[in-house]
């Protein structure tokens, strides 16, 4: 009995949850909205790249065409081989959606596997997990991605296991730290006291308590993975030609004809830019909403404040 | 505090023992060795295999190698000399020992960062103390966009457009040979200052963010209220009684971005044709130079335990109420 009601209000809330974030998102971040905006454009140019691109992904317009500047025929112009540059930079965010959402997830449950067994079992194993951790942390990520990459091999989904292996050992510092405050809390002690099994305990009351957390660290981590496929694969570590990389496109034909065509680096840089700069307006704007510290009652002894002692601006505060 | 340090470097020897373990084996693991790799080169002479395979010592086990390179054992002529007598062996394609390319190799990179770093992050500062300062006001807004922007916009793109756009609108090209900074200090500065700026750059978004955030919470504790009350100027109140207290974080910011400073300088060194340390490992990883990867991968991993142990010690300066035993 105990437990149905306990389902129940939790739905109750979480629905409630998610709308009012909507309109919270809506109401007081404005440039967290844009981002949000960018996101969601990218990810369905991301889904529906083969209806939206004008040609297909590796099809050449022909020798006439080869490093045409842009035009209308091909409005970013076309690569050394006669490819459309914005066909490529389109697919190129097929790449960057599969691989930032696909790495940050498996990231993310690393992470909270690791970040959750280290935390509640705590002990020796916590020791000894938190010094390999130290170790991952002491090496240089992009190095030591590189040297596995040439371990195992380029291509797509090397580099998503990769990174999301690095990634979830380095951030179950994170998760480990909200576990060790969350296992202190009463409700804990009574679920062991009314002999729940380790494992209820994890799945029902420290997970869903360690969610807000978990949902920062995804969003604030997909543009940096992002950001990390693009500058593996502009080494030659990454996702290798010919499938169209934002990062890959810069380097080696990109590099070897930019002064002859600098419409074949210029686009990618900019879809990533672009890309990477929404999703991070947006994971700010989450992470804000989501966080109760950074929540109204500011700036009271600001410089500003000095100036006019006597206004309240909570709501503009917030923003902060 | 002495002996906070001396713990900390003790602590350190097993967590790069393991590093030392994951370097070997992890490098050991890249497929094509030394010897076809010699064979493909020039296809006509015929190689001894066996004879090279003794030479290079890759006819015993692994884990004899990894104790000769790390000088646990001894090596084939029967001489202890690896990484814990300070040898760190040589580069099986570049001829020379790891040391000597390291000694050509660091001083570019050490320029490149500490000139990166402490533009970017004097500027992170100063614009995030600004912001703070100013909050919800126009350059609080310009502020906030250039630190997002400073995360977002990759270095590698910014690099390529810096060179691109300047030889496509006025035919400038930046020098490719390295001039020394004996030679010619002012030609040096001024090669070094753009690809420094870029690496900078990635680093100083969280830094400025931080600050800010750190400004604004510091600036609403009571002993501002009351260094105001005193009649203190701003430029004290701001200085001396809020940012020392808002560093802290910061600072920890800036020691978690560190990794970003290395491998950074392996983007911004291949992009600006800088010999450095970063340009050294990238062509060793390429020619799957074993040792040379192995050895770089173990002393970048020195400096970041180095460089967190000074994190660590800022942390004292900052706070008093830090104390190490």
């Amino acid at each position: 009995m105990a437990e149905s009601s306990s389902v129940g209000v939790t739905k109750r809330k979480r629905h409630s949850f998610f709308v009012d974030f909507f309109l919270r998102l809506v109401k007081e971040k404005p440039l967290g909205t844009v981002g949000g905006v960018i996101t969601l454009l990218l990810l369905l140019t991301g889904v529906f790249a083969d209806l939206i691109a004008p040609y297909g992904m590796n099809e050449s317009l022909g020798i006439a065409n080869y490093m045409v500047a842009p035009s209308a025929q091909s409005w970013f112009g076309t690569d050394n081989l006669g490819r459309d540059i914005l066909t490529r930079v389109i697919f190129g965010a097929r790449v960057s959606v599969i691989v930032g959402l696909s790495a940050t997830t498996l990231a993310t449950v690393i992470s909270l596997i690791i970040g959750i067994l280290s935390g509640y079992i705590g002990g020796k194993l916590d020791l000894l997990v938190q010094r390999l951790v130290d170790v991952v942390m002491c090496l240089p990520a992009l190095i030591f991605m590189m040297i596995i990459i040439s371990v195992i091999g380029a291509g797509m989904w090397p580099v998503v296991v990769v990174i999301g292996l690095l990634w979830g050992i380095v951030g179950s510092r994170i998760i480990r730290s909200s576990v060790i405050g969350v296992k202190e809390n009463v409700y804990v002690q009574a679920a062991v006291a009314i002999g729940c099994s380790t494992t209820r305990i994890l799945i029902r009351h420290i997970l869903p308590n360690i969610m807000a957390p978990t949902i920062i660290l995804f969003t604030t981590r997909v543009p940096n993975v992002i950001l990390v496929e693009a500058s593996l694969s502009f080494l030659g570590f990454g996702i290798p030609p010919p499938t169209p990389s934002w990062g890959g496109m810069l380097s080696g034909s990109g590099r070897t004809y930019m002064f002859r065509a600098p419409w074949m680096a210029i686009w990618p840089g900019l879809a990533l830019a672009m890309a990477v700069y929404g999703i991070n307006m947006f994971g700010d704007a989450v992470r804000d909403l989501l966080d109760p510290r950074l929540r109204g009652g500011a700036g009271r002894y600001g410089t500003r404040a000095k100036r006019s002692p006597e206004k309240k601006v909570s709501p503009e505060l917030r923003r902060a | 505090m002495r002996a906070y340090v001396i713990k900390r470097l003790l602590l350190a020897i097993p967590t790069l023992l393991i590093i030392s373990l994951v370097a070997f084996f992890v490098v050991h693991l890249i497929p094509g060795d030394i010897i076809s790799s010699m064979g493909a080169t020039d296809p006509k002479t015929e190689i001894d295999r066996s004879m090279l395979e003794r030479q290079f010592g890759l006819d015993a086990p692994a884990i004899v190698q990894y104790a000769r390179w790390m000088g646990f054992a001894p090596q084939v002529d029967g001489s202890f000399s690896g990484i814990s007598q300070g040898e760190l062996g040589d580069s099986w394609w570049q001829g020379k020992s790891v040391v000597e390319l390291v000694a050509s190799a660091w001083p570019v990179t050490l320029e490149l960062s500490i000139m990166g770093f402490t533009i970017g992050q004097l500027i992170a500062l100063l614009i995030g103390i600004y912001s703070a300062l100013r909050q919800d006001t126009r350059g609080d807004y310009i502020g906030r966009t250039i630190a997002i922007l400073c995360i977002s916009v990759p270095g590698f793109w910014i690099a390529t457009m810096i060179i691109v756009l300047p030889s496509i609108w006025w035919g400038y090209m930046p020098s490719i040979m390295l001039i020394p900074f004996t030679e010619d200090p002012i030609g040096n500065l001024k090669m070094f200052i753009v690809p420094a700026i870029v690496m900078g750059m990635a680093m100083s978004g969280a830094t400025m963010r931080m600050t800010r955030t750190m400004m604004l919470e510091v600036l609403r504790q009571d002993y501002i209220r009351t260094a105001w009350a005193k009649g203190l100027r701003e430029r004290v109140v701001v200085v001396r009684h809020a940012l020392k207290n808002a560093l802290i974080p910061v600072i920890t910011i800036i020691g978690i971005q560190m990794p970003v400073l290395i491998g950074g300088s392996v983007i911004i060194e291949q992009i600006f044709c800088l010999p450095g340390m970063g340009r050294l490992f990238y062509h060793a990883t390429i020619q799957r130079d074993e040792p040379l990867v192995g050895t770089l991968l173990l002393i970048f991993a020195v400096i970041l335990i180095l460089i967190n142990l000074l994190v660590d010690l800022t942390y004292a300066f900052l706070d008093p109420r830090v104390r190490y035993k």
